[in-house]
Formats: C-alpha cells, structure tokens, sequence
C-alpha cells in the first residue's frame, strides 16, 4: 500500500525525523490560508506548492490541462511582496493544480488527478543525497541504499555509475547498527557534526521501517541544509499488504481515490485484479497462471483485458464477484475461465460460475478450461447448468478459442 | 531417489482449519505418512480422517483408509511421540512464521509452508532464524513438494503426477500443475515437483533446488518455471551455465505484465527496470536453457532439452 508524501511526512516527523513544515491541502482557500502561517513559523518567505498524486516525477511533471505548469512550485513572490504577494501566487497555482491530471515519467500517459496539495516551508539546500530502505531479495533483508547522486533517478544512477551507490545490509535481531551508520555517513562524505545528525536520521529511519513493515521508504532528496541540518525533503513510503493487519493506523491513511474503482471493489472481496487495455477477460486461479494466461492470449493474436487471480481459497460468493468485475468492464469482448485446481476446486468455480451468469447474464462468449482437483464435478455442473459455454482442452486451446470467438 | 520426500517422509501437520484439513485428507488418500498434528490449545486429542484411497497415490494400498492422529501441543512433543522428520504448515499468516521457527527449533529436516500472505518481516526474521540450522524451508505461499507414488506434502492435485525423469521447481503453484501434467501426458514423468513459492523471502531458491536435482541419480532433466520480479531466474541460469550437466528447460511467466503493477504475487513485480520476463528469458536462453514460448509448450520444451 502506497501512502502520500505529506502522510509519509507526518509518520516521519512523528518519530523525531526531520522533515519541513507543511500543510496540506484540499481546496484552494486552504492552501491560502496555510500560507501565512507556514511563513510566520519558518520565517522563510519562500513556499514551495507540491501536488500529492502516488507517483514519483512530480517535480519533473507537467499538467495535461496547463502543459507549462509543473507538478512541484517553489514559490519565491513572498521574498519581495511579503505574505500577500505568496498567498496571490498560490491561489493562482493551487486553482489550477488541483482537480487538473499530473502526467509525470511514472503515471503513464494517462496521468493522475491532483487532489489534494502539500504546502511546505522553502529550504536552504546545501547538498542533496538519496537514501532508501527496502529488500534486498538476494540476501532475504532489508538493506539501506544510499547514494551522493540525491534527486536523481536512483535506477539510472545504479546502472550508470554503480560505484555511487552505498548499501548496508540490516541484520533483523540487530537492526542498523551505530558502525553501519557512520560507515554510510563516511562514504556520503558528511563531515564534522553533520555526521551524528545522519546517524540519528537512518538509523530512526530504519526503525519506522521495521515497526511500520514498509516495504520501501526512499528519501529522494535527503538533504543538508545550509545550517546543517539532515532533512527529509521528500518522502515516499510503501507498506506490505500481508502487514497491515497489526497497523490499523496505517491502513487508515489508504487514499482510495488513488485507485482504480474495479480494482479496490476486487480488493475487498479478496481478489487480486489489474485493469488492462485488451479485450479478453481473464479469470484464472494462482498469480503465475493467470500471467501465463494473459502471456498466451497475447501470443495467440489477442490482448488481455485484465489480470484477475481469484486466489487459494475462493469461495462461490467470490468467483461470482470476479466474474461480475470481469463482465462490467466495456472492453470486454469475451471471457476465457482458466482454471488448475488446487488448493481451489474445481466445483466451487464451477458453481460460482453458474451463479454469476444467472445474476448478471452474459453478453459475450465464454470459454471454459477446468483441470484439477475435483475437475469432474466441476465439468458436470457446468454441463447441467445449460450454459452457452466452450470447453476447452488446454490453456492455449483455450485462449485460441476465446481470441477467434471475440473477434 | 528423488529429493526432499520419499515414502521414509513422516509428516505433522501444524494448522488444523479448514483448508489444513482438507489437504491433509488428501495427503492420506494419496498415501503420505502423516503422524501428527500439531495445535497449542487442542493437545491430547485427536483428528479422525477416513476416505477412498487415491489410486494415483501410494500403490498397493487397501481401497479405503482411516487414519487418527494424535494432536500434540508443541511440534517438540510431536515429533519426539512419532519420529517426525517433515512438517506442513497451514497456519493463518500472522502465526505462520512463528510455526516455521517452532519446526526448525524441533530439528526437522523439512518444512513446507503452505500459507499465503505471511508479512515479510516475519520472513525475513524466520529465514535468519533458520540460517544456522539443518532444516529447509520450502515456501511460503507454495503449492507443496510431491515425489510421485511416495510422499505428497501439500495442496497440489495427486492425480496428474506421474513418477518418471524429470525434476520440476516452480515460483508458481497452478503452473507447476500445467508443467505436471504435461510432463505426465507426454510420459516423460517426474522424480519431485517442487514449489518454491511466490513471496519475495523465501526458504529455498532454485539454485539449492538444481542442485539437488543435479546430484539425484534418477533425476534425467530438469524444468524450471519462474516469473517477472527478483533476480532469482538470473541467479539460477548462472549455476546452469557453470554446474549443470543435466539438461534444464525453462518457462518465465509475465512476458505481458505492465511494469509497477503487482502481478498478484509479492515477489511478482516488474520496477525501475529489473525483473523483467525478457531480462530472464535472455538469461536463460544463454545459460542453455531450452525456453518454452508458451506454458501449454513446457512440457514440449523439456523433451527438446532431454533430446
């Protein structure tokens, strides 16, 4: 689960990191009204206006509505004008940033809709450096990253100057230890009392880490401002979905107008649906089979319009739910049920099945391929239900079939 | 031979719900020798199970069975009551990482963790935990290890198996079934089909498991079936390349998948670049590995690989 900047700030700056001031905001008055107060409490007349969407590339981005502003402002009227002059400047930007699609290098062309803003306090920026927390799958930890190349982006920085990018492996029954810290600091270059500061900072980082289960945290830019404070100028957090049972408190901050409608319905009834661009539906049963479902429809001359893996365990009521989430979809053009049972029966899809298309009927054609545990009963209850279905023999047989039936 | 289970395999059964013992009544019908189970709260009593005997399973059994197993309160009781050497766990994920350490702290040579959605700290934990000891993790979020006509430890269907040449590892549990049963249609069979799982912590990784196979005498070739997400595949054609002598097909799920969208699995993500299907099958194909395009061609594959 992805959360947004200013509430990974607040997580931040509830454990004693060091981040700006700031204020969010949903409509223009209150990103106004925030001004003058962020301005007296910094004492810095400059403001920076940050659009909160779940994507990195902000600052970089551009708006499809006003293609010459950008996703991130730094507004310096106030320098000369005083608090009137930036409250002006940001009623200006914020009528136009809120409610206006965000398209950055992670959106995709489609872009996101800005609706929330962070107001933040401007800062004396003195170096700029990039540090994350995330696994290391080769060594089954959790592992710092840093690098001196702050406010780039990290995956060019790794394959273009490797050397760059310093790593330090976090044991869990130790965490971060002091040693590890300084050693980053060294290779940072930070100097003098800087050097305590940034091992307060990772190591409280890493901390929020393990308490909170994220499955990233990247600071990117880490700052020293010119007072040399170690801050937090920007902040991405991400957490493990099989963890948020023990955070309610985190589980909380999900912003759902992030996500797509069908996906969040499929979300709640336990599914796990991507919407996609193609035209065949897919219903398959285990995450590997329902990619290699959509691989092979591809192969076979078609474009998948979704994937959805109803999971081990699913019951009537959720074959049912997939299958109307699958049919709501326009693009639809046909249906192919993919199924290897397992720990899923193939009765239980079967029936689920039936109980879909009596509910929601069925405008387009369907192709069924049943294999696996209790495939026999699975077959006869299909058979029964007098449903206009295709059988299908194999995975490719079947996406043949469903592809030349959605023509 | 085969690897990991064989008919020698004692089983526990740790997690006794609803899908725990659904499988485990399949695990019996199929033969596996399951001795116990194992339930902090439920300790002296005992889990009746009786049913047709799995004629794909174990031969020459009688047609029916009833079997009780006696419940134990630790997985410490459990195995020095039945000699157990393996365990299963179906254990509900907040707990499950904890009965993986509980089965190693016992001495099992052999865990599988069959439980989906287990949080990743827990695993990361767990996996420390399991370094300095002789017990392999297989899983979590896995469709179980099975040697065809011995030992079937979890969730997987026995009747598609057939006993033959041919070792199968897979991240994914439906696909090692495709793969499975293709290799039983077209005869060539299988010593052990294993499930590494889908998570990105897992126990045991495709190296640890083509070297196995490697050093298994029945074992002709091997296939390994992996996805988007990870180096793993990388890692594993790397030891293709410079300590295989057997010939290993391959398959690589996700060709399709859009990059930042989780394809259902933890692990199963392409970002900033990395895991990417192509990266995998170049890796592969370069390590000598015969790639099957498709996975209805896997078990095609691996006969073209055993020539």
């Amino acid at each position: 689960m992805k959360i947004h900047e200013y509430q990974a700030k607040e997580i931040m700056a509830s454990r004693g990191i060091p981040v700006p001031l700031g204020r969010m905001a949903t409509t223009v008055e209150d990103a106004v009204a925030a001004v003058r107060p962020l301005i007296e409490e910094s004492g810095n007349p400059v403001v920076v206006l940050k659009s909160q969407i779940h994507s990195g590339g902000r600052g970089k981005g551009t708006f499809k509505e006003h293609p010459e502003l950008r996703g991130v402002n730094v507004i310096t009227d106030g320098v000369d004008g005083g608090p009137e002059a930036a409250e002006e400047k940001v009623r200006e930007l914020a009528g136009k940033m809120l409610g206006s699609t965000l398209v950055t290098v992670q959106t995709g062309p489609e872009g996101k809709v800005v609706n929330r803003l962070y107001l933040e306090q401007g800062i004396d920026i003195e170096r700029e450096l990039y540090l994350a927390i995330l696994l290391d799958r080769s060594v089954s930890r959790n592992i710092v990253m840093a690098s001196t190349e702050g406010g780039m982006e990290i995956e060019k920085v790794a394959e273009e100057t490797p050397e760059k990018i310093l790593r330090a492996e976090i044991d869990p029954a130790i965490d971060l230890a002091d040693f590890q810290a300084n050693a980053l600091a060294h290779g940072l270059g930070i100097e003098g009392d800087t050097t305590s500061g940034f091992v307060r900072f990772v190591k409280a980082l890493d901390r929020a880490a393990t308490e909170l289960d994220t499955d990233l945290i990247e600071i990117n830019p880490l700052v020293i401002t010119g007072g040399g404070q170690v801050m937090a100028l920007d902040g991405k957090m991400g957490f493990d979905d099989n963890s948020l049972f023990r955070h309610p408190d985190i589980a909380a901050m999900r912003d759902e107008t992030e996500e797509d409608p069908a996906e969040l319905a499929a979300k709640e009834a336990g599914l796990n649906y991507i919407k996609l661009d193609g035209t065949i539906g897919c219903l398959v049963n285990g995450a590997g089979l329902a990619m290699a479902t959509m691989d092979t429809i591809k192969h076979v001359g078609g474009e998948p319009a979704n994937f959805l893996d109803v999971g081990g365990g699913a019951d009537e009521q959720q074959v049912t739910t997939a299958f109307q989430i699958i049919t709501k979809d326009p693009s639809v053009k046909g249906i192919f049920v993919n199924i290897f049972g397992g720990i899923m029966r193939c009765d239980v899809i079967a029936t689920g099945i039936v109980a879909a298309v009596k509910s929601v009927g069925l405008a387009v054609p369907l192709v069924v391929r049943l294999e696996g545990t209790n495939v026999e009963e699975g077959k006869r209850i299909l058979n029964d239900s007098g449903l206009d279905l295709v059988a299908a023999d194999s995975l490719k047989d079947g996406a043949e079939k469903i592809v030349e039936l959605a023509r | 031979m085969s690897i990991l289970v064989g008919k020698d395999t004692r089983v526990l059964i740790q997690g006794l719900g609803k899908t725990g013992q659904f499988h485990t009544e399949k695990a019996i019908a199929y033969g596996t020798q399951m001795v116990g189970a194992v339930h902090p709260s439920r300790k002296g009593s005992v889990a009746h199970f009786e049913g047709e005997t799995d004629p794909s399973g174990v031969p020459g059994r009688d047609d029916t069975y009833s079997v009780d197993l006696p419940v134990f309160a630790t997985v410490e009781d459990a195995v020095a009551a039945t000699g157990a050497n393996a365990s299963v766990v179906y254990v509900p994920p907040p707990f499950a990482a904890d009965a993986i350490m509980e089965a190693a702290a016992a001495g099992l040579d052999l865990v599988v963790a069959i439980t989906e959605g287990v949080p990743v700290a827990d695993m990361v934990k767990a996996k420390r935990y399991l370094a300095d000891k002789p017990t392999r993790l297989i899983g979590p979020n896995c469709p179980g290890v099975i040697t065809p006509g011995e030992c079937k430890i979890g969730i997987m269907p026995g009747y598609i198996h057939e006993r033959g040449r041919v070792g199968v590892i897979s991240r994914s549990g439906t696909l090692t079934y495709e793969a499975v049963y293709q290799l039983t249609l077209n005869g060539l069979g299988q010593t052990t089909a294993v499930g590494i799982g889908g998570d990105p912590v897992n126990g045991t990784n495709f190296v640890d498991m083509l070297r196995m196979f490697e050093e298994d005498p029945e074992t002709d070739g091997v296939i390994m079936i992996g996805e988007i997400g990870g180096t793993a595949e990388e890692d594993a054609a790397g030891f293709v390349a410079t300590s295989m002598t057997k010939p290993v097909a391959g398959f690589i799920a996700g060709t399709s998948a859009p990059p930042g969208k989780r394809m259902g699995h933890a692990g199963a993500i392409v970002s900033g670049g990395k895991g990417t299907a192509a990266a995998k099958i170049e890796a592969m194909t370069r390590a000598g590995i015969v790639m099957a395009e498709t996975p209805s061609d896997m078990g095609e594959a691996m006969a073209r690989a055993l020539g």
